[in-house]
């Protein structure tokens, strides 16, 4: 099946007379980017001043700061190191310089990452202090980045691409509109071998039996059933009430969302009629069995989410919102679309596609879904995206649990 | 022929305020996504953009549905034409 969608996608993909080739980098182990990234990755929190410092010493670098890293265990470690390891091996990332507190822990990400054959260097603060660390991994990053600078992007087809979704600030104009528009989009490029991924475990109460009936198969809906119903006893046994004050949040309630029940249904349409997916990924994991739409399991939060599906490899994301969600992320650009009239004239610097039009019947489900695929081609292509040009580079690591 | 609320499938006992404002006691044209067809209703209480509108009267414990599917419970009656939100529905969940 992978290899008839491969071969359909081989054969020049159009739509509508238009090529879906996009131009992309063509990495050492094969994977396609849509930016061209050089980062400098912190192991732990407290790393995160070395890499800001090394961030600003060499221009066109970026430092991705975060909170975590230190006395981490089990299943939270692991899932630590695969969101580093992840990020640094995305295909848009062209090179990788990581700093950790100690040599041990650092070495694991840089191997972890050279996997893919990339540039990648590692260094330690202990026995050299911050200033030592930074003037070294200064040097580092100023070869990266000229080197990264001369590489040229190539023709790439569609069924190399690789895209996420999630929404927020969801209301009811998400799951008339700016949701299944996502939808229509992932019916139209599963079909030609596009690799694609949603989440948002928690969400999708309500309407998880719906949800499970779109698996390919009884094992892919056993195992969606199971890490549904595990994320969903991890809230019975922490909540206080009936989440009333964050799920649906207040945003969602605002723009008329009521349960959580309505708001999963509105999220459901983000992967279409037709498409089934093919795996249910823990957080951060590489999808591994080809292209098709996978399921991550994850949080629901904007920033946590889009950072693990980022982690696994996926290059764009696009982001349905209905009271204007502003997120982005570091390394995969994120595609916001929105069908609130309201949203998309008062907050117009966040939003990359108006579908408000199909709430007034001036735009059609079809025509949405084409202009969705366009923004995404240019956007591969190298146009900005809103929250690029402003600057959104949220990286969040999702925490299983307390450090030891 | 402005559309002021869509209503997702022919079973829903909801439909949603497409228009930026609806004010009580204006009769508003609803637009059925499944069959395409079209739906009149007098709002009785003024609905925001993106808010609930009941399309019958539900009385307090009935299931309220949309998009076909249920989506929680009324936590108070909700007459024909109301605004229908958190002060009238609740969560079956969690």
């Amino acid at each position: 099946m992978a290899q008839g969608k491969k071969s359909i996608a081989a054969a020049k993909s159009k739509r509508n007379g238009r090529s879906l080739d996009f131009w992309g980098y063509r990495r050492e182990n094969g994977r396609v980017g849509v930016r061209n990234h050089v980062i400098i990755l912190p192991l732990d929190d407290l790393s995160n001043a070395a890499c800001e410092a090394v961030g600003n010493n060499i221009k066109g670098t970026l430092a991705l700061p975060h909170a975590y890293g230190r006395l981490q265990f089990g299943e939270d470690l692991e899932l630590h190191f695969r969101t580093l390891i992840g990020t640094g091996s995305s295909p848009n990332v062209a090179a990788v310089v990581v700093i950790g507190i100690e040599p041990q822990w650092t070495a694991r990400v840089v191997d972890g990452i050279k996997k893919t054959g990339k540039p990648v260097v590692g260094f330690a603060i202990e026995g050299t202090g911050d200033i030592g660390t930074i003037a070294a991994a200064s040097r580092t990053a100023q070869e990266f980045v000229q080197w990264a600078t001369e590489k040229q992007r190539e023709r790439c087809t569609i069924d190399e691409l690789w895209v996420s979704t999630k929404c927020g600030e969801s209301d009811t104009t998400s799951g008339l509109a700016s949701c299944p528009t996502v939808g229509n989009l992932i019916d139209k490029l599963d079909p030609l071998g596009a690799t694609t991924c949603f989440g948002e475990t928690s969400e999708l109460t309500g309407a998880e039996v719906v949800c499970a009936a779109r698996a390919i198969d009884k094992s892919v809906q056993k195992k969606f059933m199971a890490t549904w119903t595990a994320y969903n006893a991890m809230i019975e046994r922490h909540k206080t009430n009936d989440l009333r004050d964050s799920q649906p949040t207040k945003g969602n309630i605002a723009g008329g969302l009521t349960t959580i029940e309505e708001k999963a249904f509105g999220n459901l349409q983000k992967i279409g009629h037709k498409t089934k997916f093919i795996d249910v990924l823990k957080p951060a994991e590489e999808p591994t069995k080809g292209p098709g739409l996978y399921f991550m399991d994850s949080s629901s939060a904007a920033a946590e989410c889009v950072t693990l599906q980022a982690a696994a490899g996926f290059v764009v994301h696009l982001f349905p919102t209905g009271q204007g969600n502003v997120i982005g992320n570091p390394i995969e650009p994120v595609i916001k679309l929105t069908a609130n009239p309201k949203t998309a004239r008062e907050m117009k610097e966040h939003i990359d596609l108006d579908v408000s039009g199909i709430l007034r019947r001036e735009m059609t489900m079809d025509e949405a879904g084409d202009a969705l695929i366009d923004i995404t081609i240019r956007t591969c292509n190298g146009r900005l995206t809103c929250a690029e040009a402003l600057g959104h580079r949220e990286f969040v690591l999702t925490k299983l649990y307390q450090s030891a | 022929m402005t559309t002021h609320f869509i209503v997702h499938d022919k079973a829903d006992t909801v439909g949603v305020v497409v228009v930026e404002t609806v004010k009580a006691g204006e009769t508003i044209t609803g637009w059925v996504l499944e069959d395409d067809s079209t739906i009149k209703i007098k709002a009785l209480d003024p609905v925001p953009l993106g808010h609930k509108i009941a399309l019958g009267d539900i009385k307090k414990g009935d299931t309220v549905v949309k998009y076909g599917h249920d989506i929680g419970m009324a936590s108070a009656p909700i007459g024909k034409g109301r605004h229908a939100h958190i002060h009238n529905m609740k969560t079956k969940r969690w």
